[in-house]
Parts: structure tokens; sequence; C-alpha cells
């Protein structure tokens, strides 16, 4: 690749590691737990959201039911703790392995399919994992699993009484997605994805394995959003079905990366950023005894910035290219 | 107990649900058909539907029946609002088109949510008297609900009075025309902005009209169109995208689908029939049933 296309990787990476050494320090000003909570949330929001990003913005296929992953590795961690013991650091890896494995499953007759006739069964895919976990008895049902809860330890990656190991967890989630992210960007899988996005048939033409490609981003995509879940399990220590894979999740997934800018190294941060703590703030100051004016004031949010600017933030902070 | 006579009354009755599927999800159909935009507030059309069709009964004391067409109209008014004012520009983007589409209709779905659980309350609303609502008539030891039983009927007239529409008018065939190729009927004089304000219109009129028929046997809360929603899309893509009447088939198809999976599976997994049966379809026909694109 050109020469300015290395320098601004190489850009890419300074700044990342700037903002990552900021991002560490911050708890030492923030003691608010309030704050420190939505900073964990918007760390985890910026991960999850990233690593859609490698399927749905960079490979182009539109996922709407990657709350499955996420529900997969919250209830993998979750059950194989409770059940038999095992330590949630197993349980994140194993929900990660498995929905990976799930997510190439699924994507064997799925990827066939295209536009929204692909997003109407990533939808519906994830519908059927909810309701099936609804109604598994010996998983808690609808009534989900508690995570019983002892006392401060990395063993078990439990604090109950402490948000700051959770926010480095979700700072190291975010960077890894991230950082992920930036090395695949200038990798042979890359190319493909972008080719792939843009011309399914040219690129087959010219040599890429068209499917091949689309079972990379998926599994590689299931995986750290499994890992999300395993965490955000560990995190809230009680999950149930609708509220680790409803549809509604798939969605906030997808969102900061929209808003950020899809198919973008730095739109899903940038995005999270944005949306999660104005979420967090509408909720709370304005969302109270349902009233309904924080989904007012996040709905019209999401319509101007999409009418606006349909690439995303992300260009606002560009530099103006050199001719 | 799996007996002759439940299996032909569950069938029935799914039957008379998929006839009303259909007629929810035919907006949705036509707007699609007409200019490849997938709306995701399509639930919440009808949710507003089905309020507008509970304020006049509880202002006015007027039947679902008599509202239906004013609920109709004003939904045609409130579609072609919300094509002038927000899809017009969606599908002008130049960058990832269908992710605006998705995320700007989906934006306005959850304002309208809020909206409703601003000015409506979160409480569950029911029309609680109207002439059909409760009744039942048997017709060989199988028991019909008239509410439903009206809304299959309306949903066939819906169906009908679509199709002399589409192929009997001159709206109807500059519809036809714009979906064909949108840049060539702009030399022939057809305004493309006009025919799609009065598609997304139409779709809402559509959409109207089964919200009042629902609002007759169905709780009336700010989230209820979430679940119609999701069935409304798959629907449409059973049936086809491109294709209007293949609502009208899946609609069918899924309302007996659904019937049929609650014979055999507990009521509360009746939905995974329904998407079970989309995803064979797809991976076998990866156009739907009837689908041009």
């Amino acid at each position: 690749m050109d020469e300015h296309f290395a320098n601004r990787r190489r850009r890419d990476l300074v700044v990342a590691a700037c903002l990552i050494a900021i991002a560490a320090l911050a708890p030492l000003f923030v003691t608010d737990v309030f704050t420190q909570n939505v900073m964990v949330l918007t760390l985890m929001y910026a991960a999850l959201s990233q690593s859609w990003n490698i399927l749905s913005g960079y490979c182009g296929q539109i996922s709407l039911g990657h709350a499955l992953y996420f529900g997969l590795g919250a209830y993998t961690t979750a059950l194989l703790f409770t059940k038999f013991g095992v330590l949630p650091w197993f349980g994140m890896l194993g929900g990660g392995v498995v929905s990976a494995l799930i997510a190439m499953a699924l994507g064997y007759p799925c990827f066939r399919l295209r536009g929204h006739y692909f997003v109407i069964a990533t939808i519906v895919i994830a519908e059927i994992g909810l309701l099936l976990f609804q109604n598994w008895t010996w998983a808690g049902a609808a009534l989900g699993i508690d995570i019983p809860v002892r006392h401060d330890s990395w063993l078990t990656f439990q604090f109950p009484r402490s948000k700051l190991p959770y926010f480095y967890f979700a700072l190291a989630l975010a960077a890894v997605a991230w950082f992920v992210t930036w090395w695949l960007e200038d990798s042979k899988w890359g190319f493909w994805w972008r080719a792939v996005k843009d011309n399914p048939e040219a690129a087959e033409s010219l040599g890429v394995v068209v499917f091949d490609s689309k079972m990379g981003a998926a599994a590689v995509s299931a995986f750290l959003v499994a890992v999300g879940g395993g965490f955000y399990a560990q995190f809230v220590s009680y999950i149930d079905p609708e509220s680790v894979m409803g549809f509604q999740f798939s969605l906030l997934m997808a969102l900061p990366a929209v808003v950020g800018g899809i198919g973008t190294l730095w739109g899903p941060p940038l995005g999270a950023v944005i949306l999660i703590p104005l979420t967090e703030l509408t909720r709370t100051h304005m969302g109270g005894s349902g009233r309904g004016i924080d989904l007012i004031v996040y709905g019209s949010l999401i319509v101007l910035i999409s009418l606006a600017r349909p690439q995303g933030l992300v260009g606002l902070f560009a530099r103006p290219r050199k001719v | 107990m799996l007996t002759a006579e439940t299996i032909i009354q569950s069938l029935a009755s799914g039957l008379l649900m998929g006839l009303l599927y259909g007629l929810i999800a035919v907006g949705l159909a036509l707007i699609f058909g007409l200019m490849d935009v997938v709306n995701f507030a399509h639930g919440e059309f009808l949710m507003i539907a089905m309020y507008a069709t509970f304020f006049l009964f509880a202002f006015f004391a007027l039947d679902p029946l008599l509202s239906a067409p004013l609920v109709a109209a004003a939904l045609f008014v409130f579609g072609a609002v919300v094509y002038l004012l927000i899809v017009r520009f969606a599908v002008r983007a130049k960058a990832n088109a269908g992710m605006v589409q998705i995320f700007s209709t989906f934006g306005l779905a959850i304002v309208m949510r809020g909206l409703a659980q601003f000015f409506f309350t979160p409480d569950y609303r029911s029309v609680t008297h109207s002439w059909l609502g409760g009744k039942t008539i048997s017709v060989a030891g199988i028991f019909l609900p008239e509410p439903q039983l009206m809304g299959a009927a309306v949903a066939i007239a819906a169906f009908g009075g679509l199709y002399f529409f589409i192929n009997r008018t001159d709206f109807g065939r500059a519809l036809e025309a714009t979906r064909e190729d949108a840049g060539a009927v702009a030399l022939v004089g057809i305004d493309k902005n006009r025919v799609f304000a009065l598609g997304w219109g139409l779709g809402a009129a559509l959409v109207g009209l089964a919200g009042a028929i629902m609002a007759v046997f169905f709780y009336i809360y700010p989230d209820v169109g979430a679940s119609f929603a999701l069935i409304s899309y798959v629907t449409v893509a059973l049936g086809g995208f491109g294709s209007v009447f293949g609502a009208f088939a899946g609609g069918i198809i899924v309302g007996l689908v659904e019937a049929a999976t609650a014979l055999v599976l507990p009521p509360s997994l009746k939905s995974v029939g329904i998407y079970a049966v989309y995803l064979l379809v797809v991976f076998i026909r990866p156009r739907g049933l009837f689908g041009s694109m």
C-alpha cells in the first residue's frame, strides 16, 4: 500500500496508545460510582460495536442478530460457573469459541442470502435463540440466572465492592477489539472483506474466496462479541434471556458504529463515547416513571445523525486530504 | 389431545389470523416494492392506528368498524408526511444507503414509542365494548371469533381493492412505472416524490385499517407494534420482496404455521415455527416464494 496509508496506520496506532493511556488514568480522577458505571458501559459498547463492525461494516454483511452471540457468551460463562464451577475466564473463552463455531454453522446457509433476506434471517435466528433460552428450564428459562457473588476476587472475576477491575477489563477488551480491527484492516482479510462488500461478483472473479471471507469475518466478530457477553454476565451478575439476547440489544450494539461511522476503525469507539453517556444521562434524568422523554431524545438523535451524516461522525475528525 | 376437531379449529383460527397478518404486512410490501426501503417503524404505524381507534372509541364512542376509514385516512396523511420529512432524505444518502434507511426509520420508531409513552402513558388500554368484540359464531362445530372474521374479510377486500387499484387506475400505473424506473417516469412528467409520498400514504393507510380491526381484540400499549413488526418483515420476505401479493400468501402461511406450531409445541414457542419456515424457504429459494428481487 502507498506511503500515505502506511503513515495513517502508524498515526492510528500512536493515537490509540495515547487514548488507552489517558483512559487508564481516568479512574484516578473519577471516583463517582455512577460515572464509573457509565465508563464501563461505554467501553463495553465500544468493544461490542467494533466487533460487530468487522462483519457488518468491513465485510458488508449487515447482522441485526448479534445479540445471539452476546447472549451465548453470557450464558456459557454463567452456566459453566454456576453449574460446574468453571472459572469465568475459561467461560468467556469457551463462550467465544462456541459462538464462533455457531456463527460459522449459521453462516454456511445464510451467507448465500442477499440484502434484506440476510438481515431478516439474522433477526429471526437470534429470536429463535431467545425463545429457546426462555423455555430452557435447566438454564433458568425466562427468569434467568443469578450468579452468586461472594467477595472481591480476580480468580472468579467478581468485585461487589468496586467498579475499577471491570473498568480495566472493559478497557482491555475495547483495546483488543480495536487492535484486532487495526491489524485485520491491512491484512489479506481486510482487503478481501472490502472487496466482498463493494462488489462480490467482481471480487470472486479476481480470486477472492467470497464465502470463506464472510465465514472468517463472522467467526472473529462472534468470538469477540461473546467475550463481551461473558464480561457483562460477570459485571451485572444477573442475566435473563430478554436482557442479553433481545432484538433491542442487537440494535444497541450496531448503533455506535452507525453513528460513528460504519466500516471505519474509529467509528465504533467514537459512537460509543457519544451515545452511551447520552443514553445513560437521559435515562437517569428524564426517563423517570416511564415518561418516554429519554426515548424521544435518543430516537431523534439517531434520525438526525443518520440523515445528516450518513457516513458517520468520524469524518468530522479527518484531516483534509492532501492531493 | 389432538383430535381432528382441535386441529381444524386451530387451523381455521390460524387462517383468519394469517389473513390479518397479510393485511398488516401488505403496506410494508407495497413500500418496499415501490422504492426498496424497509420501514423499520412499521410496527409503530400499527401502534398509532390502534391508539387512534381507541381514542375515537373513548371520546366519541365510535365503534372501531366506523372509525376504521377515519383511521386509515389519518394514517394515509401520516405516511405521506413521514416520507416527505424523513424517508425522502434517507434515500438520497450517498454513503451507507442501506444502514441510513434502517436506522432513520428505526430512530423514528423509538421516537414514536417515546411519544406514545409520554402522551398516552405505558398503561394497557382496550376497547371495552364493540359490536363484534367477544362474539363468536359457530360453523359445523368450529367456533370463529367475529372480530377475526371481520379482519379476514377486510383483508380480502383490501387485497382485492389493491389489485384493482394497481392494475386499473392511472395512479396505480404510475406507481408500477415508478417502481420499474424512477428516472424514466420523470421524462413523461410524473413527479417521483409525489408518487413515493402517495405510496407511503397508501402503505400506512393499509396498516391503519389493520390497526383499527386489531384494536377490537388486542391490548393497546406503546410497545404493541414490536412483536407484529417482526412478523410483518418475515411475512413480506417469505412472500418475496417486490411482490405485494406475496405478502398475502406469506400472511396466510405464517398464520397457519403459527397455529400448527402451537398444536405441537408449548404456546410460548409458537413463533419458532414461523421463523423456521422462513429460514427453510429462503435457504431453498433465496428470493422468497414470489419475490422478484
